[in-house]
């Protein structure tokens, strides 16, 4: 089992990457560093696990899917 | 309860109709509040000529599904309809439409009102605009006022 790392939209074109499998870590925080290698981080990135708006320090588990993105511009 | 992500033109007006006749309403509501959010040609005094619509999948329509369902446990509704395009858009072709059916105005008004700013502020959609001088990431939404 690993994580599942996923960009979007203006961030996934700034990494570089849309999307990435890595061996599982604490937190989301730590899954940014790994799968981005360590890039800075915009301050106004936003992350969601499994499908639902968390924090970076909040604790990922083997089998989660963590998802990265810029703020929403929809409707 | 609808909601749908559209990965092709849609006409609002044509599935506020259809919906209303296709959900069993019948004559129980006295009142339907409805938006419609349209692309413009221009933003920030800039001419836009198209744009693309992305999104989160998984994650859209679920938290579609989560909004339409708070919205109808927080007012008295009879029914609603979310929809939201994806993809290639062009000026004046509709974004998205929510409609709100009751019994009376005030409940199918304030929801309607709510769900756009809820839609707006937390569904994961991105907005990337062409113009003359390139394409760009639109960055926040407008406040709307």
């Amino acid at each position: 089992m690993s994580i599942q790392v996923k960009f979007f939209a203006s961030l996934r074109e700034k990494i570089g990457i849309s999307d990435a499998e890595i061996n599982n870590v604490p937190t989301a925080g730590d899954a940014w560093d790994i799968a981005t290698n360590n890039a800075e981080r915009p301050v106004n990135v936003l992350v969601a696990i499994n499908l639902e708006y968390a924090q970076f320090d909040s604790p990922i588990n083997e089998g989660d899917e963590v998802a990265f993105f810029p703020p929403v511009t929809g409707g | 309860m609808t909601t749908h992500i559209a990965e092709v033109a849609f006409n609002p007006w044509q599935e506020i109709i259809g919906h209303q006749q296709q959900s069993g309403l019948d004559k129980q509501f006295g009142a339907t509040a409805t938006f419609i959010g349209s692309m413009r040609d221009f933003n920030d005094n800039t001419d836009v000529s198209h744009m693309v619509l992305e999104h989160y999948p998984e994650m859209t329509q679920r938290y579609l599904d989560k909004l339409e369902a708070e919205a109808n446990q927080r007012w008295d509704l009879l029914d609603t309809l979310i929809i939201h395009r994806v993809g290639a858009i062009n000026p004046a072709d509709p974004i998205v439409l929510i409609a709100c059916w009751s019994a009376h105005r005030r409940a199918a008004l304030d929801a309607c009102s709510w769900l756009i700013e809820e839609l707006k502020h937390h569904a994961p959609f991105w907005k990337k605009e062409t113009r003359q001088d390139g394409d760009r990431w639109v960055e926040q939404n407008t406040d709307g006022f």
